[in-house]
């Protein structure tokens, strides 16, 4: 190939932005260009791309067409597939921009607690949206942080990015000139913040979170049982883990419901080297279980991908995690560094000549990516645009090896499972979906959190474990009364008071037409405006489709623009309803096929379109 | 893998690479011992080139160049291509027996896939040689001083042709010196422009007793001719043959009238018979071509209605039923080899002849741009967004210690002349190598600077590697 | 080869392993309509409009790029597959101008009684949404519907982008990337429905790494990309397929052997193609054998550069 770089020149800045972060990476073996001497070494390392994306944006602020150029020559990624990759995700700039920016969640359960309020003040403050020198804003899908909601997330040029909730319109007024106040109360709450509001059910994966064990220490992690796992893991041997978890029953926890055995034994089968790698990408709106899980517990996600690394027999993995969780990014990159110093990863662990490490990479804004070929593709650097299957991950997956994916949750449980057995396992749950799941619960309940429950559980139980409906005044009414739930987020359906006694398990969920999916559950009171909450989800969908296949790309905007008809009655939902078969059924991945869900049994349960 | 090979070391480089795939017992053994000869005199030619003296000549680091002997040798299939770069140069042919060891080496060569493969740099070169546009060949590569084959074609065409080789146009401009050559046919040529050395050639052309042009367009050579002859542009507006660098014989075919007065090649020297006395009648193309068919085998199956089936064919292809050959040298895997077996040609580096000093210190090197195509006869009419014009290229410290910017028109000199060009830089460079293109000889007369030190082989001049000062002007 | 054993609409059928669904349909006699689909380069498999009922895969699957297997079950006439069908092509044709697809798309559209008007007027937009950061949108007003409309990009002589034409189909990304010239000029820029195709920060094509080979005219189903003569005599209305003829030939340019089809109207040609079924470089043009074809014709020579 041969690059050919438009006249752009990088800064002084953003040419030693790009220098370090090589620099970090030189010792990294990549396939080298054999040059001239006197020429700087061009290194293939297209996988380095969103990395190298990410050292820009946080170092300058934005990416310009030099710093652009600049990289991709180092990297050899020729600049327009640079720039199609660079204005793919939405944590990127590419025109110039204010150096701290606040993206403003306005999603669902936001919304529910007075999002639109925040939005309102930011443009009184700031002004119009993207606009400002020093302080700019942005409307953004869920941030994960919807127990804290009204969320906030804030990017900054040369300093740490931090999140934070809830936010209340004063409080964003106080942000213009107060970020520095903002980041204080950040600091060091993110125990208190994240805690789960758990009861008096039986918990596993949430055990050491409930007992506040502080996360980022080896040492406590190894007290309070840590470790434990991967030793009896290392023990057993990789088949019989495999046998093990294909035993429990486990499925996968990432909305697939795919069993987890199995998939280790189909990359198993197939040739080194593979991969592994925890899919915590969360942006299914109203999910942030795995947000927690990692924040809380960083040590435990690592130890379960080094046991789904030792038994699947690969040497590498690799943590996604979504560009908007700084506070689970930085708590990851210390335990992993604490797990390297301590012997847990790296070569031959154990004395038995086993090598594993792992490598963290972080997403910069697109749902997408969460759709495990998506996630291949962005780690690669490429575009995130799912690929068609077959063939499946287990066979050409990450660098077209083969790959197995799994949630954050899912992998969690493996530690339990190693450790009390299958039986164990299974004593909790229903014979078909087995163990326990965490759902992040939110919306208008009194006590909106993470919350681990066995498979079968009730809905209303769920609900009465968060606290029941919020029986304090909420702005400026008084919520009290169910109206409905969105159970498994954007993609998943809306389900009224008559399904308040729906087992949560995949069996039942899906005799209901409906999927536990991630295991969102975001409640609404009867006063919601459900118009503006579906129409939202259509929104979303529109701004997270990759724009890939034609179905969803255009469906997923006609599907916004009838339900402006169907809001103002001029339609009945039918063109809607055809648009969304279309989408199910033609769509290449799962997005598409799921971005009617939401809008059409809303339909069904007349939450909108009733007028017509 | 990208090797900024120093111009004019092609040959140390192949053998540091051939050293190394001997060194690393890489070599294949069998093809060597069966379908070869002179491994041993190679070797031993070889030996001296090590990796770190292949890097001291060639300016490639040596971990570049075993990584290149390691990937080549290992290889399941390996193509060597090449274009001027290495055949226009004062040992040319030398650089290409450098490569062929190389294929002998690793076996490389007559199987699919495998292979050496010389890329031209017109759509009918290979064509033209077919048909015995070379001094010492008749069509289909038949040797004039055979008398056998001659009296073949002598009696085919009713007129005794010259019993000696003819000469190369290097030695047809030393002949035009001598006074030995008075008189010049040129078809769709423009040697007063692309020619080294052209102020030379051009006087040369101007002494003439008769120059005659035949040529789509009024070049700069036609405007030295006594007569000019309006050719019609063989690929569109008459209809024909051509074969590409893959020996893959294809149709032309007339798609637009020629401009008024303009005619096929075919008919011109139809009629120019006819003038000079033989009746050759206006036969059609596909008469000509059936002619050629009867009296060069390699041709013989490939009739029009198969190339026009068959999408083209590849020579030889010696009978309507034969498929034409995907590639040359199978033999030399027949157990045993049919034939002579190959022989290995040990070969020496020797420098560009135009040498490097501190008065000519930069080596200038020249070539094409992607969309243009010769002295821009025929691209020149495209409006092309990408042309470059007549520059010299540079790289970005040469233009900095010059102390010039881009853009700034320079003063280029060689031992043999110099002309004015404006500077381009060009990042892919790199400290004292300069390119310059020939398209533009209007803004840019390259070929003044130019060397037309010829390789005794091939007759091709070097005009890879001059050697070139840089002058800011006014300074 | 050996043949699989499949059921088609209800019927034994025979196809070779190996195939495509789209090959062993057609093969027993089946055509799938297409729009993102060339047969000599691998899939993109986005258009979607291609898709087949295979018993067993809850979603519809595309028949261009799903191996055949033994024993599948696929109805390619369904109810759901007509339904998926028509409404790809409604989409599709009420946000992107079709009028230059090819006659079989024509008619697989009037097949399946495609009627764009029904999402409403098609909202002009104008200009690509370069400047709309991924993930965000105007909101719809409800009346107006969105496409994508734009002026055509003419930034040379020597051809037109229409992106309005533009499809998304990813093939000219492809052949100007991996496929075919290994230049990488052009990309998938944006997201979603903002998603297009673009040099790096939209810079003009002359001052891209572009080297105007026109491979990426040779694949583009929708004449989204289209060549300058073309554009101006179709601009023009002189643009009469009527008076055209289609001859093969030879580039005359390098030795590669290029086979080049030129279409000539009047007396000049006004269009070159290269056949992309031939062996030689399946379709494939340098800058010189697709556009330097000024130098002939009957008008009086011009003196050379
Ligand atoms: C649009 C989309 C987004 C997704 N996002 C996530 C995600 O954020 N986290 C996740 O674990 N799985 C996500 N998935 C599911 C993954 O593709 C994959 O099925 C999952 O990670 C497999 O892990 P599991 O078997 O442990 O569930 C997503 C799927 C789609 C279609
Ligand atoms: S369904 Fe949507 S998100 Fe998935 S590939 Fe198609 S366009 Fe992309
Ligand atoms: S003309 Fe060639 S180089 Fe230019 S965009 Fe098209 S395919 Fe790429
Ligand atoms: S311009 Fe043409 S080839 Fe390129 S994506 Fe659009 S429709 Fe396809
Ligand atoms: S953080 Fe706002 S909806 Fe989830
Ligand atoms: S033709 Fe199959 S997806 Fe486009």
């Amino acid at each position: 190939m041969d690059l050919h770089f438009a006249d752009a020149e990088a800064t002084e800045a953003e040419r030693a932005a790009v220098d370090r972060f090589m620099s970090a990476h030189a010792s990294e073996t990549g396939p080298t260009k054999a040059a001239r001497l006197e020429r700087p070494r061009s290194r293939e390392r297209r996988d380095l791309l969103l990395p190298g994306l990410h050292a820009l944006q946080a170092a300058i602020g934005w990416i310009s067409h030099g710093a652009l150029n600049y990289l991709g020559a180092a990297i050899a990624v020729p600049p327009a597939d640079a720039y199609g990759v660079a204005s793919f995700y939405s944590m990127f700039s590419l025109t110039p921009q204010a150096p701290n920016v606040l993206h403003v969640c306005d999603d669902i359960a936001c919304r529910a607690n007075g999002a639109l309020e925040v939005v309102d003040e930011c443009e009184r403050v700031f002004g119009p949206e993207g606009s400002g020198d020093s302080v700019t804003w942005h409307r953004s899908p869920c941030l994960g942080r919807c127990d804290r909601a009204p969320a906030l997330f804030v990017q900054r040029a040369g300093e740490d990015d931090f999140d934070h909730g809830p936010v209340h319109a004063d409080l964003s007024g106080r942000a213009i000139d107060g970020l520095a106040e903002l980041e204080g109360m950040n600091i060091d709450l993110g125990i208190e913040r994240s805690a789960t509001p758990q009861g008096q059910a039986e918990v596993r994966l949430l055990r050491r979170i409930v007992e506040r064990i502080d996360p980022s220490s080896l040492e406590g992690y190894r007290a309070n049982g840590g470790y434990a796992a991967l030793h009896r893991a290392v023990e057993m041997g990789a088949e019989s883990i495999r046998d093990l978890i294909s035993e429990s029953g486990l499925t996968g926890r990432g909305g697939a419901g795919f069993p987890t055995g199995l998939k280790w034994k189909m990359a198993a089968a197939e040739a080194a080297p593979r991969f592994v790698i925890a899919n915590a990408d969360e942006s299914e709106p109203g999910t942030f279980k795995d947000r927690v899980l990692i924040e809380q517990d960083p040590f435990a996600l690592i130890e379960a991908l080094t046991i789904a690394g030792v038994s699947v027999g690969a040497e590498k993995g690799f943590i996604y995690l979504r560009g908007e969780y700084p506070v689970a990014g930085r708590r990851l990159e210390a335990a992993l560094a604490a797990a390297r110093d301590a012997g847990l990863l790296g070569r031959d662990l154990f004395g038995r000549g086993i090598s594993f490490d792992i490598e963290l990479r972080i997403g910069a804004g697109a749902y997408i990516c969460g759709e495990e070929t998506a996630l291949f593709n962005s780690i690669e650097g490429y575009r995130g645009e799912p690929r068609n299957k077959p063939p499946y991950p287990t066979q050409v997956g990450l660098f077209g090896r083969p790959t197995v994916v799994n949630n954050v949750e899912t992998l969690l449980n493996v530690l339990f499972i190693i450790m009390e057995g299958a039986d164990e396992y299974r004593r909790l749950g229903t014979p078909t979906s087995p163990g326990t799941k965490v759902f992040s619960v939110s919306g208008h309940v009194a006590k909106p959190g993470v919350y681990e429950v066995p498979f079968g559980t009730p809905l209303q139980d769920l609900l009465a474990l968060a606290g029941g409906m919020r029986k304090e005044t909420g702005g400026m009414r008084n919520i009290t009364s169910f109206g409905s739930v969105l159970l498994g987020g954007a993609a998943g359906t809306f389900l009224g008071p008559e399904a308040l006694d729906l087992p949560l398990a995949n069996e039942a969920a899906i005799e209901r037409n409906a999927s536990l999916g991630s295991g969102a559950v975001v409640v609404f009171d009867t006063e919601t405006d459900m118009f503006e909450m579906v129409s939202r989800i259509a929104a979303f969908f529109r701004d997270e489709s990759c724009g890939q296949c034609a179905p969803c790309r255009i469906g997923t905007v006609r599907q916004e623009e009838l339900m402006v008809r169907v809001g103002s009655g001029f339609d009945s939902g039918g063109l809607i309803r055809e648009v969304g078969r279309a989408m199910t059924d033609a769509s290449i991945c799962g997005l598409g096929q799921t971005a009617s869900n939401a809008v059409v049994s809303a339909l069904d349960l007349g939450l909108i379109g009733g007028d017509a | 893998m990208w090797l900024g090979i120093d111009v004019g070391s092609d040959i140390a480089l192949a053998n540091a690479v051939g050293r190394e795939i001997i060194a690393a017992g890489l070599t294949n053994d069998e093809f060597i011992r069966s379908a070869t000869t002179g491994f041993d005199q190679y070797q031993e030619s070889v030996e001296p080139w090590t990796l770190e003296r292949g890097e001291a000549v060639t300016g490639v680091p040596a971990e570049g160049i075993r990584e290149l002997a390691h990937a080549y040798a290992k290889a399941g299939t390996a193509q060597l291509c090449w274009t001027l770069g290495i055949t226009e140069h004062h040992n040319g042919s030398d650089n290409v027996f450098a490569l062929i060891n190389l294929a002998l080496l690793t076996g490389h060569v007559g199987r699919y896939g495998s292979g050496l493969v010389p890329i031209r740099g017109q759509n009918n070169v290979q064509g033209g040689g077919d048909m015995g546009a070379l001094p010492n060949k008749l069509p289909g590569f038949q040797d004039v001083e055979n008398d056998e084959l001659r009296s073949k074609f002598e009696l085919a065409w009713g007129s005794p042709l010259p019993a000696k080789n003819g000469w190369n146009i290097s030695q047809m401009f030393d002949a035009m010196e001598q006074g030995d050559l008075r008189s010049l046919y040129v078809i769709g040529e423009n040697p007063a422009q692309s020619e080294a050395q052209a102020e030379r050639v051009r006087d040369l052309l101007r002494g003439l007793d008769s120059l005659i042009v035949q040529d789509l367009y009024l070049t700069k050579t036609a405007e030295l001719a006594d007569v000019v002859l309006p050719a019609a542009a063989s690929w569109a507006e008459a209809d024909g043959t051509v074969t590409s660098s893959e020996r893959r014989v294809q149709r032309v075919r007339k798609a637009v009238e020629a401009p008024e007065g303009a005619r096929a090649d075919t008919d011109i020297l139809s009629a120019v018979a006819s003038r000079l006395g033989t009746d050759l009648g206006e036969p059609s193309a596909e008469e000509i071509w059936n002619e050629l068919r009867k009296l060069s085998p390699m041709h013989a199956g490939m009739s029009y209605a198969r190339l026009e089936a068959e999408g083209g064919l590849q020579w030889p292809c010696r009978s309507e039923d034969d498929p034409g050959d995907l590639f040359l040298h199978g033999r030399l895997w027949a157990n045993p080899p049919e034939g002579p077996l190959a022989p290995f040609v040990p070969v020496e580096h020797v420098a560009p002849v135009d040498e490097l000093t501190e008065e000519y210190p930069i080596r200038l090197t020249t070539g094409r741009h992607l969309e243009s195509y010769n002295t821009g006869v025929q691209t020149g009419q495209m409006s092309s967004p990408k042309r470059l014009g007549g520059t010299i290229d540079l790289d970005p410290h040469d233009v900095r210690n010059l102390g010039v910017e881009a853009g700034e028109v320079v003063r280029v000199i060689s031992r043999r002349g110099a002309v004015e060009a404006p500077v381009r830089v060009d990042r892919n460079l790199r400290p004292g190598l300069a390119f310059m293109a020939f398209h533009f000889p209007e803004e840019v007369d390259v070929n003044v600077l130019t060397i037309d030190a010829w390789d005794p082989r091939s007759g091709t001049a070097e005009f890879k590697a001059s050697a070139i000062r840089v002058e800011k002007i006014g300074a | 080869m050996s043949g699989l054993e499949f059921i088609l609409d209800g019927e034994r059928a025979v196809a070779p392993a190996g195939s495509t669904l789209i090959r062993a349909l057609s093969a027993n006699g089946v055509e799938t309509p297409t729009l993102c689909y060339l047969e000599h380069t691998s899939a993109p498999n986005v258009c979607r409009v291609c898709v087949v009922e295979v018993e067993g895969s809850r979603p519809l699957v595309p028949a261009c790029s799903r191996l055949l297997e033994e024993g599948m079950v696929v109805s390619s006439d369904s109810s759901r597959v007509r339904h998926a069908r028509k409404l790809v092509f409604e989409m599709l044709a009420s946000s992107v101008d079709l009028s230059l697809v090819s006659e079989e798309t024509g008619a697989w559209m009037r097949e399946y009684d495609v009627d764009p008007g029904r999402f409403g007027p098609t909202l002009r937009t104008d200009g690509p949404a370069a400047s709309m950061r991924p993930g965000h949108h105007e909101r719809p007003d409800g009346l107006s519907f969105a496409s994508v409309a734009q002026p055509p990009l003419i930034q040379d002589d020597l051809y037109v982008r229409d992106y309005a034409k533009c499809i998304l189909c990813y093939q000219c990304v492809n052949a100007c990337g991996p496929e075919a010239q290994n230049t990488f000029a052009i990309s998938v820029a944006g997201r979603g429905f903002e998603a297009r195709i673009s040099t790096e920060f939209e810079i003009g094509l002359p001052d891209s790494a572009c080297v105007y080979c026109g491979n990426c005219i040779a694949v583009c189903p929708t004449g989204a990309l289209i060549p300058r003569t073309e554009f101006d005599l179709r601009a023009s209305g002189g643009w009469a397929a009527d008076r055209q003829s289609v001859t093969r030939t030879v580039c005359p340019y390098c030795g590669v052997g290029c086979n080049l089809e030129l279409t000539v109207q009047d007396g000049a040609i006004v269009r070159v193609d290269s056949p992309l079924d031939h062996d030689v470089t399946s379709g494939n043009l340098c800058i010189k054998g697709r556009f330097g074809f000024s130098h002939v014709g009957a008008q009086p020579r011009s003196e050379p550069a």
